[in-house]
C-alpha cells in the first residue's frame, strides 16, 4: 500500500519537475553562464570573458536610460494603479449591488485583452492627427492641450504609464472589492455609529484590513513595471524613443540579443533584471511581514 | 505587408506580436543550445570534377534543401528555380521550405551545425549577417561569381549583376551573400497630383525649398515622413550628404574614421533638414506616425512628398487611389559643387541568399543560386512582383507600372553612380544612434552641430570597442 502511494506521488510529481528543470531552471542557469561569455547567438561556441559584460552595463548610456525609466515606472505605476483600484473598489461598496456588479465587469474588460492588442489600440488613440485623445480635446475646445503624445520626450513615458495603469487597474478593483467584501459589515456599522465619515472609514477601517491584498498588488505591479517591454516595443517611437525616453531594460535586452547579435551581453542584462526583480519581491514581502507584526 | 528585408528594418504588426511574445522567454531558452553543443566540422568539397557543363562540381544525386523567406514576394520564384535545378539534376531531391520566421527557424540549425544548403536570410527577425560571418557560418561565393552565367553566354555571374550587388554581400573581403532584389531610395510623389497643381519635381535643394514654400501656400503639407521609424528620413539626408561629399565621405563614415560625421557634406545635409523642419514643411504629427499611417496620409494628398525605398508602390497597393500614379524622384543635389552628379541614387540590394559553410551540399547550394540569378528567373520575378531584381537588364522589354518604371529610369540615369552606406548592416548600435539623432534633429530638439557631435561620439565609442568586429571598404 505504502509503496504504491509513493509510486503514485512520484509518478505525478516527477514529470512536472523534470519539465520545470529542463525548460525553466536549466535555461536560467545557462543564461547565468552565457552572461559571462561573448556568445553571438549563431556560433557553436562561446568564449569566456569573465565579468566584462557586467562592467559594460555600467557605461552603456542607453541601458542606464532604461534603468532610469524602469525606476520611474516602478515608482509611479504601482502607486497610481493601487490608488485608483482602492478608490474604485471602495466606491463600489457604496453603490447599489446591481450597478456595482456591472461596473466590476466593465472594469475587468481590459484584463481580457492581450497586452499587445491594448498597445495597438492605444497607439491609435494617441495618433496626433486622427487619434481619439487629440480629437476629443479639439472637440471640447482644448486645442492647446493636444500634443504628439508618443513623440515628445516629456510625454512619451507618461503616455506609456497611462496605458499600463489602464490595463491593470480593473484586475485590482476586483481583487480589492473581494477583500473589502470580506470585512465584517459590523465594523463599518460601528465606524458609522462612531460618526466616522467615508474618508475616515477608508483610512481607519478599510485600508488596514485589506493591507495584505495591497502588498501582494505591490509585488505584482512592481514586477510588471520592471518589464513593460510589450507596450514600449509596440507603441513607442523608435521603439524605445524618442531618443531613449521610453527605453526599458527588456527593450535593450531584446535589441542587444536579436539586432546586435550579442547574446552574452544581453544575458548579462537579463541576469541584472532577474536580481532587481528578486530584490523587489523580497523587500516587498519583508515589509509585509513587519506590518503584520505591528497589527498583532 | 512589407516585402522588404535586408535593408528595411521596419517591423510589421505580425513581427511585433511575435516579438512581444517571445522576448521574455527566448533568451534563456536559446541558451540551451550553445552550452551543450560542439563545433562541427565544415562540409568537405563535393569531390566531383568541375566541367564546363557543371562548373561548380555538383554531385548530381545529392539532395538539396532550400529555405526561402515567404514574405511580400511569396516563394514561387524560388520554386521555379528549383524546378529548373531538378530538370538539370533529376536525381537530386529538392526539399523546399517557405518560411516567415527564417531567423528563428535557422538559428538552432546554425548552432547545431546542420544548416540547410541555401538560406534566404530575409524578413524581420533575420539573422545578423555580420554575426554569421564572424562565426564562420557562411561560405565564400567567389567560385559562383566566376562561374559562367546560365543564360547569358560569355558572361560570368559576376558580370550580370547590377552595380553594388556584390559589394552589398561582401564582408571582410569575402562575398558571402547574394541579394536578389534591388532597392532604390528616393522621394515619392503623385505624378497626377503634381501635374494638376503644376508643381515641378526639384533638381536641387534650393529648388526644393522654393517648391515647399509654394506647396505650403496651397494648404498641403510639403513633406511627411514615417516618424515612428526615423531611419526613413535618414535616407534622403545621408544620400544628399553623399552627393555633396562624394564616395570618400561614405568611406570615412563606414570605416569609422575620426571626425567622419563632422565632414562638411554631412553637416550641410543636416542643416538642410533642420531648415526643412524649421520652416514647418513637415506635416505636423508626422513625428509620431507609423509607416502605414504616414504613407496613407500621403496617398490622401495631405502631404506632397514622402521619403521611401522602391518597395513603396507594392506596399501601397490598395491604399493609393486609382490614377494616383506614384513616381520616385531622385534626391536633389545639395550644392552647386556636389561631387556626385544629380542623377546619383542610393541603391542597395536585399533579399539575401547565402550558402551556409556547414551545409551538406555546398556546391549544390551555389549551383541553385546560379539558376536563381539567371536572367530568365529574374525577369519572371520582376513580372510577378513589380520589383527590380538584382540582375541587369531583367526588366528590358517589360511594360512597367508608374512606380517601378520611375525606379528603373532612375537606375538607368544613374549609370554607375550608385551609392550605399554599409554602417547600417555592419554596426547596428551606430545605426540606432544615427536614427535617434536624426529624429531629434527634424523635431528641432537638437542643432545640426549637436547632431554631428552626438553621432561622432557614438562612432568613436564603437571604433574603440574591441568586442565588435570591424569592417573596411
Amino acid at each position: 500500500m505504502r509503496h504504491g502511494r509513493w509510486r503514485f506521488l512520484l509518478g505525478a510529481l516527477v514529470p512536472a519537475l523534470v519539465l520545470h528543470v529542463v525548460f525553466v531552471l536549466s535555461p536560467y542557469a545557462q543564461a547565468f553562464y552565457l552572461s559571462l561569455t561573448d556568445w553571438t547567438g549563431v556560433a557553436g561556441q562561446a568564449s569566456f570573458v569573465g565579468v566584462d559584460n557586467y562592467v559594460r552595463l555600467g557605461g552603456d548610456s542607453l541601458f542606464l536610460d532604461a534603468v532610469r525609466n524602469n525606476l520611474v515606472l516602478l515608482a509611479v505605476v504601482p502607486l497610481v494603479t493601487i490608488g485608483i483600484g482602492l478608490f474604485l473598489a471602495s466606491m463600489l461598496r457604496h453603490s447599489p449591488a446591481r450597478l456595482g456588479q456591472g461596473y466590476r465587469i466593465v472594469y475587468f474588460f481590459p484584463q481580457l485583452l492581450s497586452l499587445v492588442v491594448i498597445a495597438v489600440l492605444w497607439s491609435f488613440v494617441y495618433n496626433p492627427n486622427t487619434g481619439l485623445l487629440n480629437s476629443g480635446l479639439r472637440a471640447i475646445g482644448l486645442d492647446g492641450l493636444t500634443r504628439s503624445w508618443l513623440a515628445e520626450p516629456a510625454w512619451a513615458l507618461v503616455a506609456v504609464m497611462a496605458v499600463l495603469v489602464w490595463s491593470s487597474v480593473g484586475f485590482y478593483v476586483v481583487l480589492f472589492s473581494a477583500a473589502i467584501e470580506g470585512i465584517p459589515a459590523e465594523l463599518f456599522e460601528a465606524a458609522k455609529l462612531d460618526g466616522a465619515g467615508r474618508w475616515a472609514t477608508f483610512w481607519k477601517v478599510t485600508l488596514p484590513l485589506v493591507r495584505e491584498s495591497v502588498q501582494v498588488a505591490f509585488v505584482y505591479l512592481g514586477i510588471a513595471a520592471l518589464d513593460a517591454f510589450a507596450v514600449v516595443q509596440i507603441m513607442t517611437v523608435g521603439p524605445g524613443g524618442p531618443d531613449g525616453a521610453t527605453e526599458v531594460i527588456g527593450m535593450s535586452l531584446y535589441r542587444t540579443a536579436f539586432s546586435y547579435g550579442k547574446f552574452g551581453y544581453a544575458s548579462a542584462m537579463g541576469v541584472a533584471l532577474f536580481f532587481a526583480t528578486l530584490t523587489l519581491a523580497v523587500l516587498a514581502l519583508r515589509a509585509g511581514r513587519k506590518e503584520r507584526l505591528e497589527l498583532a | 505587408m512589407n516585402p522588404e528585408s535586408q535593408l528595411t528594418r521596419y517591423p510589421t504588426r505580425r513581427t511585433l506580436l511575435r516579438t512581444a511574445a517571445v522576448a521574455a522567454v527566448t533568451v534563456p531558452a536559446l541558451a540551451g543550445c550553445v552550452t551543450s553543443g560542439s563545433d562541427d566540422e565544415p562540409a568537405a568539397e563535393s569531390g566531383v570534377e568541375k566541367t564546363a557543363d557543371n562548373p561548380l562540381g555538383v554531385k548530381t544525386d545529392a539532395p538539396l534543401e532550400v529555405v526561402v523567406f515567404k514574405g511580400g514576394y511569396g516563394d514561387d520564384y524560388a520554386i521555379k528555380a528549383e524546378a529548373a535545378y531538378t530538370a538539370k539534376y533529376p536525381q537530386a531531391k529538392v526539399d523546399h521550405k517557405g518560411l516567415q520566421k527564417v531567423g528563428e527557424a535557422m538559428q538552432p540549425r546554425f548552432v547545431g551545425g546542420n544548416p540547410p544548403d541555401v538560406v534566404d536570410n530575409t524578413g524581420a527577425g533575420r539573422l545578423d549577417i555580420g554575426t554569421l560571418v564572424t562565426a564562420g557560418q557562411v561560405s565564400d561565393l567567389a567560385d559562383l561569381l566566376d562561374a559562367p552565367s546560365l543564360d547569358q553566354p560569355g558572361k560570368k555571374v559576376r558580370d550580370t549583376l547590377l552595380p553594388g550587388v556584390i559589394d552589398d554581400g561582401t564582408f571582410a573581403g569575402k562575398t558571402v551573400a547574394l541579394n536578389f532584389t534591388y532597392t532604390v531610395w528616393g522621394l515619392w510623389y503623385s505624378k497626377s497630383f503634381f501635374a494638376s497643381r503644376q508643381w515641378q519635381y526639384p533638381k536641387t535643394w534650393a529648388e526644393m525649398l522654393t517648391l515647399c514654400a509654394e506647396i505650403k501656400k496651397t494648404g498641403v503639407a510639403p513633406w511627411t515622413y514615417q516618424g515612428k521609424y526615423p531611419e526613413y528620413i535618414n535616407d534622403p539626408l545621408l544620400t544628399m550628404a553623399a552627393k555633396a561629399g562624394g564616395l570618400d565621405l561614405i568611406k570615412a563614415v563606414d570605416n569609422l574614421q575620426p571626425g567622419a560625421w563632422k565632414q562638411e557634406g554631412l553637416v550641410q545635409a543636416a542643416t538642410a533638414f533642420a531648415e526643412l523642419a524649421g520652416q514647418g514643411y513637415l506635416m505636423s504629427g508626422s513625428e509620431a506616425l507609423s509607416h502605414t499611417e504616414s504613407q496613407a496620409a500621403w496617398c490622401q494628398k495631405k502631404a506632397a512628398l514622402i521619403p521611401c525605398g522602391s518597395w513603396l508602390e507594392s506596399e501601397q497597393k490598395g491604399v493609393a487611389p486609382a490614377g494616383f500614379d506614384m513616381v520616385m524622384g531622385t534626391v536633389p543635389s545639395l550644392t552647386a559643387s556636389d561631387k556626385l552628379p544629380g542623377a546619383a541614387i542610393q541603391a542597395a540590394s536585399s533579399e539575401s541568399f547565402l550558402v551556409p559553410a556547414k551545409a551538406k551540399n555546398v556546391a549544390g547550394g551555389k549551383e541553385y543560386l546560379r539558376y536563381l540569378f539567371s536572367k530568365e528567373s529574374a525577369t519572371a520575378f520582376a513580372q510577378a512582383n513589380s520589383t527590380l531584381p538584382a540582375v541587369e537588364g531583367a526588366t528590358d522589354g517589360l511594360t512597367l507600372s508608374s512606380g517601378l518604371g520611375s525606379v528603373r529610369d532612375a537606375v538607368t540615369a544613374a549609370k554607375t553612380d550608385t551609392l550605399t552606406y554599409r554602417f547600417r548592416t555592419w554596426y547596428g548600435p551606430l545605426a540606432k544612434a544615427v536614427d535617434d539623432a536624426t529624429g531629434e534633429l527634424v523635431n528641432k530638439r537638437i542643432s545640426p552641430a549637436d547632431w554631428s557631435t552626438r553621432i561622432q561620439k557614438a562612432a568613436d565609442a564603437l571604433a574603440k570597442d574591441t568586442t565588435v568586429t570591424k569592417y573596411t571598404r
